[in-house]
């Protein structure tokens, strides 16, 4: 029994390591298909309808409760290690100091199913919000990773100055401040939560954590009371992280125990086991109430929920007015392998993984360019050298949604994600009478190309049909503010024609011609 | 000249000599030139990246002339693209391998390697060959993605470009060698050795915004000029550059041109181009805006060519 905790602080950090770590990894170095880590998280496996994942999950928690909850997700172990690192400045008497509450059922069933109904609406707002893995990914990202890079790049001016090219300077511009105050919310309630109150998160707001809880009532292991040898000493309540350790009536709350085990060892009787439930016919106080307490809540229910329904609904009209230049008003532009906009804000949960991984950090999360419903989903934003590199695919590769499709490097590379719009009344070549050529120079498949202008001079063309939006011309155009050249976002990803090959020169040169 | 300024540049000279003769130096091999009668320009044809490099190097007087023994030395290759050796986008791989190899032989202290690239540039060293060339002839590749390692120079002469944020390895070494490759170019029509110099400098875009040809021509009359440009014209783009889309727009032509002369060589370069793409030198402004602002010549004749074919 007492083996059961150090196992699964062992398995949690097995799942949780290499999840960070390949959040925070900017090189590239780590192997990509660490990103099999987050498939089967639940959300992720849900939308992706991944039916294998599913399953196991599923059959986890029928067997043994939410060991989810307490190893695979990384957003619960993360506040395990916050409340175990908090302990090391606590009183030795005040270490665990955790009480018996009652759960607060009204809030988190509505909460699970309002985001299902707003889900099934055709928003993803709440789903994106809440769902576990999909905030550690964002608080990692958003407020750990940018730590990280700063720590390597003064490491590196250090390394540099000492002749040392090992490590490089890592430029920040995926920074977007909406996204920014909401991970840092998130990240701080949660502090503040597992500190005090442990895995309240889990057991108030986690709409995964209420869905495994309906499943954990009925698991097949459980931890229970031996009634005859428990002394009522409060101990293990006090050390329940889930506060769900009722001691005056030995009963412990399986919808909110996490299975994290912390209270097995320190039972000094051996009266709590976790054992097969089905032994002997139990009766289970816990559940009426629960029904009760929704029956009571359902016109509160019905009024938030409608409430919400209606301004996610709203959130999805974008209102850009008063912005005269087409660039500005053009549409988001979903990552390669998003399919179209309905398949991608339905399954998208802003993860940020993509973010994360995109070697040239041109992915960011969107603040309401897909609309309210849409936040801090990612897309594609343009700057000096930022572009989509056109051998690269890693973003949907690493997708545990499925928002993004997995395209192979050569479908990637047919695969149009926005098309090139050219203002050539603005161009550098009409506007000063001067070469430049930026556009073509950086355009892979030559869908901007340079055709005769005057006095020797080149402008760009285009042939659209063969652009994959990839960006790189809009991305080095020199015309300011708005650029002459730019990629307009598209509602569906379609296939672009291949670029056609030049004419082989297959004369032989044997001279120098000088 | 006054006696006053006379006696100060004196004491400024004299102060320089002292406190850094390698610098003084490595302006040594021009005057040389003149006097041993070794040619302005080495043109090879025939043979594989690194035997031609070493013909010329012989031809010139051995690479001792350009890299003493202690020296630290940078080569700027191109490695704008993220793109294989054969598509040509980026200079020969083995060419570079050897340059790094004759110089490390040659007693450098340090070889330096690095572009500023268009391209992500992990990417871009990983897929061009060139990291693992270099690396593996013992020399290092360094950084060029962040503004960091920039500082700010004059360019005195620059009509449109005054000054620039160039690499402080360049900045900073004993010697450097400029080492294009020969390519069509959609914006500047060809780019060759004068062209690479855009990857020695952060701000390219401030080129495309203020007449490339000119701030091209600008940028080469930076004090500090490679000891040699070396010309890799290999394997080059004929069609679609600087990237190509595809081995259609590669041709082979197993040439090197080598020459201190960033005018002379881009000449000669291009009038090998011509013969696989016919392009007028008066298109390909830089070439003689550079001849105006005296960066060297155009005139082919008044140079002591070697030409050999291997």
């Amino acid at each position: 029994m007492k083996l059961l905790k150090p196992i699964r602080v062992i398995i949690a950090l097995f799942f949780f390591i290499p999840i960070v770590a390949f959040f925070l990894d900017f090189t590239g170095k780590l192997p990509r298909h660490l990103h099999e880590l987050l498939h089967i998280q639940w959300v992720p496996a849900l939308l992706s309808l991944n039916l294998v994942v599913i399953g196991v999950l599923f059959a986890l928690s029928m067997i043994f409760g939410r060991v989810y909850c307490s190893t695979i997700c990384p957003l619960g172990v993360f506040q395990d290690i916050i409340a175990w690192k908090a302990r090391l400045f606590k009183k030795k008497k005040k270490k665990f100091s955790f009480r018996y509450s009652r759960p607060n059922n009204l809030m988190r069933y509505s909460i699970l199913v309002i985001t299902v109904i707003v889900f099934i609406f055709g928003s993803s707002f709440l789903v994106i919000l809440f769902d576990p893995y999909s905030i550690f990914g964002r608080i990692i990202s958003q407020v750990f990773r940018p730590l990280v890079i700063w720590g390597n790049n003064g490491l590196a001016l250090i390394f540099n100055k000492m002749n040392n090219f090992s490590l490089y300077q890592v430029e920040q511009i995926a920074f977007i401040p909406a996204v920014f105050i909401i991970a840092i919310s998130f990240l701080l309630l949660i502090s503040y939560w597992s500190v005090n109150h442990g895995r309240l998160f889990c057991n108030l707001v986690c709409p995964v954590g209420s869905l495994l809880g309906l499943f954990s009532k009925v698991s097949l292991f459980h931890i229970s009371f031996d009634n005859s040898s428990c002394t009522s000493c409060g101990l293990c309540a006090k050390h329940c992280k889930s506060e769900c350790i009722d001691v005056k009536n030995k009963i412990v709350d399986d919808s909110r125990c996490v299975t994290c085990f912390n209270c097995l060892p320190e039972c000094k009787n051996g009266s709590l086991k976790y054992a097969f439930r089905y032994q002997k016919v139990e009766k289970i106080p816990e559940e009426k109430s629960v029904e009760h307490a929704v029956n009571k809540s359902r016109r509160t229910f019905l009024m938030v929920s409608g409430a919400l329904v209606t301004s996610a609904a709203l959130a999805k009209t974008n209102h850009l007015i008063g912005q005269k230049d087409s660039i500005l008003t053009r549409k988001p532009i979903m990552p390669p392998g998003a399919k179209n906009a309905d398949h991608f804000n339905a399954h998208c949960t802003a993860c940020q993984l993509c973010v994360s991984k995109c070697p040239m950090q041109v992915i960011k999360p969107a603040s309401l360019e897909y609309g309210l419903s849409g936040i801090m989903q990612p897309h594609l934003v343009f700057s000096t050298e930022v572009f989509c590199t056109y051998e690269c695919n890693i973003c949907s590769a690493v997708c545990p949604t499925g928002a993004l499709q997995l395209l192979h490097v050569n479908d990637k590379k047919l695969t149009q994600i926005g098309v090139v719009k050219l203002r050539l009344d603005m161009c550098q070549v009409i506007v000063h009478n001067t070469d430049c050529g930026a556009c073509a120079e950086h355009c892979p498949t030559q869908a901007v190309h340079m055709v005769p202008y005057k006095n020797g001079l080149t402008r760009p063309e285009i042939t659209p049909d063969i652009c994959i939006g990839c960006g790189a011309c809009e991305s080095i155009c020199p015309v300011r503010p708005y650029k002459a050249i730019y990629v307009e976002g598209l509602q569906v990803q379609t296939r672009a024609k291949k670029p056609q090959d030049a004419k082989k020169f297959d004369r032989k040169i044997d001279n120098f011609g000088f | 000249m006054k006696r006053r300024d006379f006696f100060k540049s004196a004491a400024v000279l004299g102060a320089a000599s002292i406190l850094s003769p390698k610098l003084l130096g490595s302006n040594s091999p021009v005057r040389k030139l003149a006097v041993h009668a070794e040619p302005d320009m080495v043109a090879i044809m025939g043979g594989e990246p690194g035997v031609m490099l070493e013909r010329a190097f012989k031809e010139l007087g051995g690479i001792g002339r350009y890299v003493k023994r202690g020296y630290k030395v940078v080569i700027k290759p191109n490695i704008g693209w993220d793109r294989t050796p054969e598509l040509a986008a980026n200079t020969n791989p083995v060419l570079v391998g050897t340059l790094v190899k004759l110089c490390k032989n040659a007693g450098a202290s340090e070889v330096l390697v690095f572009d500023h690239t268009c391209q992500d540039w992990r990417k871009c060293y990983t897929n061009s060959g060139i990291e693992k060339a270099v690396t593996d002839a013992g020399g290092k590749m360094l950084p060029g993605n962040d503004e960091a390692y920039y500082r700010e120079v004059e360019i005195p002469q620059g009509v449109n470009l005054k000054n620039a944020k160039i690499h402080q390895a360049l900045l900073d070494c004993d010697v450097w060698f400029n080492v294009p490759i020969l390519k069509h170019h959609g914006g500047a029509k060809n780019t060759i050795s004068m062209k690479n110099l855009m990857g020695i400098v952060w701000d390219r875009r401030f080129f495309h915004g203020h007449d490339l040809h000119q701030c091209i021509a600008d940028v080469a009359t930076f004090h500090k000029k490679p000891a040699l440009n070396i010309v890799d014209a290999y394997r080059i783009i004929r069609t679609n550059g600087p990237q190509g889309k595809s081995l259609s727009d590669v041709v082979m032509l197993k040439s090197l041109i080598v020459s201190p002369d960033y005018v002379a060589v881009d000449t000669a370069a291009l009038k090998l181009f011509s013969q696989v793409q016919p392009t007028d030198i008066q298109d390909v402004r830089y070439i003689g805006l550079a001849q105006k602002l005296h960066v060297g010549t155009e005139n082919l004749e008044k140079l002591n060519i070697k030409r050999v074919k291997m």
